[in-house]
């Protein structure tokens, strides 16, 4: 059985049923309490009082199995991709990833010379939204929790 | 309105009962229906933080916590005998029947009480409630330094510096020095303690 959006008849439940579960899901994202290096600490700023990530529903958790967004913050090293790559799949669908920072964009100042700096999160493990900068300002990060937000709503429950 | 509900008091509480039942079961049959489930190998490990996970959840316990789980089931037997004593202790009923009934009961619970506190005194005279902790030997130095030295130091309150908007007066410092002879202008210029070489 296959739901078609695109009939005229059926759709109506399925899409009210999308748009509940995408709201849902958008409203609270809860990212696995988990920093690597200096961008972390921007994270943690931006969690804090001031910035105050908590308005968006984002909420740290501290086990994998609660999380639906892991936060790439700072320098993955190959010894860390290994356990990025566990914790990631540790999270239960649906699960998102944010690189944060150019070291985990791309490697950052190591993208030449560092013989220990993943050249990229992303090729680990699928990024979904990329915050520029090293490190990226509060502000850059919440304008990333936004954009998850954006991809969120966009998913559909029958077509992934 | 005038006739008597056909529903009791207990009645209530299983219709609560039923509805929250089959609240619960509608919630996680919609879990199960819309939840994604993707169990793979990796998920289904044990969550070490992202480590491996090694060796035995299992771990041995340290025995030294039967002497207090021992002294914890007397207590807790105690106190399950408590309850039921007290909603007899204050009956007016037997109390009708044999005017000594509150006197009685009450010597005979402290009685019973008495002889578990014995038990209680008897192992903390023992010292069972004592964990072995260990003993650290602080080092003590004999310095000849006195303890009022500190003192004063710990007396004294950060103080600021004064702050002024105007600069130092260098011109002044400089036309000074300039009128001092010109070895001692030469001492005091910086000198270059670090000198960097490099290879050609």
């Amino acid at each position: 059985m296959t739901p078609d959006l695109t009939h005229e008849g059926g759709g109506v439940m399925v899409t009210k049923l999308n748009d509940l579960l995408n709201w849902s899901r958008m409203s609270s994202l809860w990212p696995l309490g988990f920093g690597i290096a200096c961008c972390a600490i921007e994270m943690m700023g931006s969690y804090a009082s001031t910035y105050d990530l908590d308005r968006f529903g984002v909420f740290m958790r501290p086990s994998a199995r609660q999380a639906d967004v892991i936060i790439i913050a700072g320098t993955v090293t190959f010894k860390m991709a290994e356990r990025i790559k566990r914790l990631y799949e540790q999270m239960p669908e649906p699960k998102y990833v944010i690189s944060m920072g150019s070291c985990s964009n791309c490697g950052g100042p190591y993208w030449q010379h560092g013989y220990h700096v993943v050249k990229g999160v992303d090729r680990v493990i699928p990024v979904d939204v990329y915050v520029q900068g090293c490190p990226p300002r509060p502000e850059a990060l919440i304008g990333a929790i936004l954009e998850l937000q954006k991809i969120i709503d966009g998913e559909s429950l029958v077509n992934g | 309105m005038a006739e008597v509900s056909q529903i009791s008091e207990f009645g209530k509480i299983l219709i609560f009962l039923i509805t929250g039942i089959i609240l619960v079961a509608l919630m996680f049959f919609a879990n199960r229906v819309i939840a994604p489930n993707n169990p793979t190998p990796e998920k289904l490990i044990s969550y070490e933080c992202g480590e491996e996970p090694t060796g035995n959840a299992w771990l041995p316990f340290n025995s030294r916590f039967y002497v207090i789980a021992l002294i914890f089931l007397l207590f807790d037997v105690e106190m399950v005998f408590i309850f039921p004593w007290a909603t007899v202790f204050g009956s007016h009923e037997i109390q009708a029947v044999d005017h000594r009934w509150g006197l009685f009961s009450l010597t005979e619970m402290f009685l019973f009480l008495g002889i578990l506190i014995l038990g209680l005194v008897y192992v903390w005279v023992k010292g069972d409630l004592n964990w072995i902790k260990p003993t650290p030997t602080r080092p003590m130095v004999d310095t000849n330094i006195p303890l009022n030295l500190y003192e004063s130091i710990n007396r004294q309150q950060h103080t600021l510096k004064k702050f002024s908007t105007e600069r130092e007066p260098i011109t002044a410092t400089a036309t000074a020095s300039a009128t001092i002879s010109t070895s001692t202008t030469t001492a005091t210029a910086p000198t270059i303690r670090f000198k960097p070489t490099f290879k050609k």
